[in-house]
C-alpha cells in the first residue's frame, strides 16, 4: 500500500513538475533559446507574490492575478530586449545571458528578502486539509489542485497553439523563421508572445511550489531549473503533454526512491533522467510521433 | 519617368519595383555586381541563368532577406532597401521562396491562414485559393508533409496569395518537380496575373521562362548579359548570355543584331 501512495503523491507532483517544464520547453522548442535562469523566474513570481499579499493583503489566491499578468509582460520585454540582442549573435552569448539573468534574480532575491526560506500560506482551510484513502494513502487538496491546474493550463496552451492566430505563428516561426517572416509575420514579437507564456506559466510553478514547500533565493536553480529539465528531457523535447508525462514519471521516480529511503528522492528521479538520455534521448514522446 | 535601364521598352509610367546598382556579397563572395532592373506593372518579369548566377541572392534581397553592400530597392516610389522581409511583405513585396519552405507542421489550411494573416486587403482568401487550386479544399487538414513536391508548390503559391501581393517573387518554382508538373503551375499563372499582380521570377529552366515572361534578364556571375522582350532574342543570344560565351560578355540590346 505504500508504494500506492507513493505512485499517488508521484504524479499528482507530476503536476507541479509541469508547470516547471512546459515554459522551458516552449522557449527551446520556439527560439532555441536554453533558460537557464527558468527556474529563477519562478522563484522570483514566489517573492513577488509574498511581496504583493504582504502590501495589498489581497487574499493569497488573488495574487495570482497579479503576478502572472506581471510576469508575462516580463517575459515579453526581456525577450524583445535581453535574448534578442543575444539570439542576434549567437547561440553561446544566449547561454551567458542567461547564465547572467540567473546569477542577478538569484543575487538580487538573496539582497532583498535573504537566504531564509520563505512558505506562501494558502490561507484557505480546504488547501491544507488533506483526505484520506484507507488507512494509508493520505492526500493533500493542494496536491490535487496544482494538478488540475496543470492540466487546465496544458489544454488552454494545446487549445491556444493549435486553434489561435498567434498560436499559428509561434507553430509557423519554430518551424521556419524566414518562411514566416516571408508572410509578414515579426519573429521577434512571436518570439515576445512565447516568452510571456514561458512566463506566465513558470510564474505558476513559482507561487505553486511556494505554497506546497518553501522557496528560497537558489531554489530556482539548485530544485526548480533540474526538475523542469529533467521533465523536459523525459517527456520530449517540444511536446506539450510530453512535459505532463516527464514531470509524472519524475514525480513517481522520486516518491519511489524516498520510500526506499528518503535520501534517495532525487537521485532516483535523476537516475531516471539520464536512463532516457541514453535509452531514449528523443523522450518518451517526440514531437515527430506526436504531430 | 522612364528611367535609362528599361531594356528599351516603352511602358509608360513608373516602374512597380525598381532595382538600382545592387551589389551583394556573401563573405567574400560578390554574388550580385550593380544589378539593376525595372519591373513595371502587370509584367511577368523572369531572370533566368545558371547555377551560381545571382538570382535567387537577387530575389531574396529583394524580399528583404539578404542587405545589399551597395545599391538600393525601390518600390513603388519609395526605398525600402532598409525594410525588414516582414514590412516589405506588408507593403506587398511577397515571395514563394525556393524550396517551397512550408511549414511543415502546419497543415495545409494553417499554412495559408499565416499566410493570410497579415495580408493586404485584395482579392485573394484562403476560399478563392480554394476555388482556384480545387483539390486543395479536401485536403486542408493533412499535413504538408503528406503532399507531392507539386502539391507543396501549389500550397507555397496558395500562402503568398492570399498576402495580396503587388508583386509576387518566384523562386525556382521548378525546381525537383517533373517537367509535366511544372507546365501544370505556370499554366496557373494567367488566372493568377488576371488579379491584377505583377510577377518577378526566377528560373533555371531557360525555355519555360521564355513562354511565360514578358520581359527577361540573363544573370552570368553577378552581372547581367542579356535583356528584353523573349521575342526580341535568339536563341543563340540566349546560350551566350546563359553560358557566358565569346561575345556575350557585354549586355546586348534587343534590335542589335544576333551573329554568334
Amino acid at each position: 500500500m505504500v508504494w500506492v501512495n507513493a505512485v499517488i503523491q508521484g504524479v499528482l507532483i507530476g503536476g507541479l513538475y509541469a508547470l516547471f517544464a512546459c515554459g522551458l520547453s516552449l522557449m527551446f522548442g520556439v527560439m532555441k533559446v536554453v533558460n537557464l535562469a527558468h527556474g529563477d523566474l519562478a522563484v522570483l513570481a514566489g517573492y513577488i507574490a509574498i511581496g504583493v499579499i504582504a502590501v495589498t493583503h489581497v487574499p493569497v489566491l488573488w495574487s495570482f492575478v497579479i503576478v502572472v499578468p506581471v510576469m508575462a509582460v516580463l517575459g515579453y520585454v526581456v525577450q524583445r530586449t535581453m535574448i534578442q540582442g543575444a539570439l542576434d549573435r549567437s547561440v553561446l552569448t544566449t547561454l551567458m545571458v542567461m547564465l547572467g539573468l540567473s546569477f542577478v534574480i538569484e543575487n538580487g532575491l538573496l539582497q532583498f528578502f535573504t537566504a531564509n526560506t520563505r512558505g506562501i500560506g494558502t490561507g484557505l482551510s480546504l488547501l491544507t486539509a488533506s483526505f484520506s484513502i484507507g488507512s494509508q494513502i493520505q492526500i493533500a487538496y493542494l496536491l490535487v489542485v496544482i494538478f488540475a491546474t496543470a492540466v487546465v493550463v496544458l489544454l488552454g496552451l494545446q487549445y491556444f497553439l493549435s486553434r489561435s492566430k498567434y498560436g499559428r505563428l509561434i507553430r509557423a516561426v519554430a518551424d521556419d523563421r524566414e518562411a514566416a517572416q516571408l508572410a509578414g509575420a515579426d519573429y521577434r514579437h512571436v518570439f515576445g508572445i512565447a516568452a510571456a507564456i514561458a512566463f506566465a506559466t513558470v510564474a505558476l510553478g513559482g507561487i505553486a511550489y511556494g505554497m506546497y514547500s518553501q522557496i528560497y533565493p537558489t531554489a530556482g536553480t539548485d530544485t526548480i531549473l533540474l526538475f523542469a529539465f529533467a521533465a523536459v528531457v523525459i517527456g520530449g523535447l517540444g511536446s506539450l503533454w510530453g512535459t505532463l508525462l516527464g514531470g509524472v514519471v519524475l514525480g513517481v521516480a522520486q516518491q519511489i526512491g524516498a520510500q526506499i529511503s528518503i535520501s534517495d528522492e532525487a537521485l532516483a528521479g535523476f537516475i531516471v533522467f539520464l536512463a532516457v538520455l541514453v535509452l531514449r534521448p528523443q523522450g518518451l514522446i517526440s514531437r515527430r510521433a506526436q504531430s | 519617368m522612364t528611367g535609362p535601364r528599361n531594356g528599351g521598352r516603352a511602358e509608360p509610367g513608373t516602374p512597380l519595383l525598381e532595382v538600382r546598382d545592387l551589389t551583394v556579397h556573401h563573405g567574400q563572395l560578390r554574388a550580385l555586381d550593380a544589378i539593376s532592373l525595372q519591373v513595371f506593372p502587370g509584367e511577368v518579369y523572369a531572370i533566368i541563368g545558371a547555377n551560381g548566377a545571382g538570382k535567387s541572392t537577387l530575389l531574396r534581397t529583394i524580399a528583404g532577406l539578404h542587405h545589399p553592400s551597395a545599391g538600393s530597392v525601390w518600390f513603388d516610389g519609395a526605398d525600402v532597401t532598409g525594410l525588414r522581409p516582414e514590412r516589405r511583405a506588408g507593403q506587398g513585396i511577397v515571395m514563394v521562396p525556393e524550396g517551397r519552405r512550408l511549414f511543415e507542421s502546419l497543415s495545409v489550411e494553417e499554412n495559408l491562414q499565416v499566410g493570410a494573416a497579415y495580408a493586404r486587403p485584395g482579392p485573394w482568401t484562403i476560399e478563392r485559393v480554394y476555388e482556384t487550386f480545387g483539390w486543395l479544399r479536401e485536403r486542408r487538414r493533412q499535413p504538408t508533409a503528406q503532399l507531392s513536391g507539386g502539391e507543396q508548390q501549389t500550397v507555397a503559391i496558395g500562402r503568398a496569395l492570399v498576402a495580396n501581393p503587388r508583386v509576387l517573387l518566384l523562386d525556382e518554382l521548378s525546381l525537383g518537380l517533373a517537367p509535366v508538373v511544372v507546365q501544370r503551375i505556370y499554366g496557373m499563372l494567367p488566372e493568377i496575373l488576371a488579379t491584377g499582380l505583377t510577377v518577378l521570377l526566377v528560373e533555371q529552366d531557360v525555355s519555360q521562362a521564355l513562354r511565360v515572361a514578358s520581359h527577361i534578364q540573363c544573370l552570368l556571375e553577378g552581372r547581367t548579359t542579356l535583356e528584353g522582350r523573349p521575342a526580341d532574342v535568339t536563341a543563340d543570344q540566349v546560350e551566350a548570355a546563359y553560358f557566358g560565351l565569346a561575345g556575350a560578355a557585354p549586355a546586348r540590346q534587343p534590335g542589335e543584331g544576333s551573329e554568334p
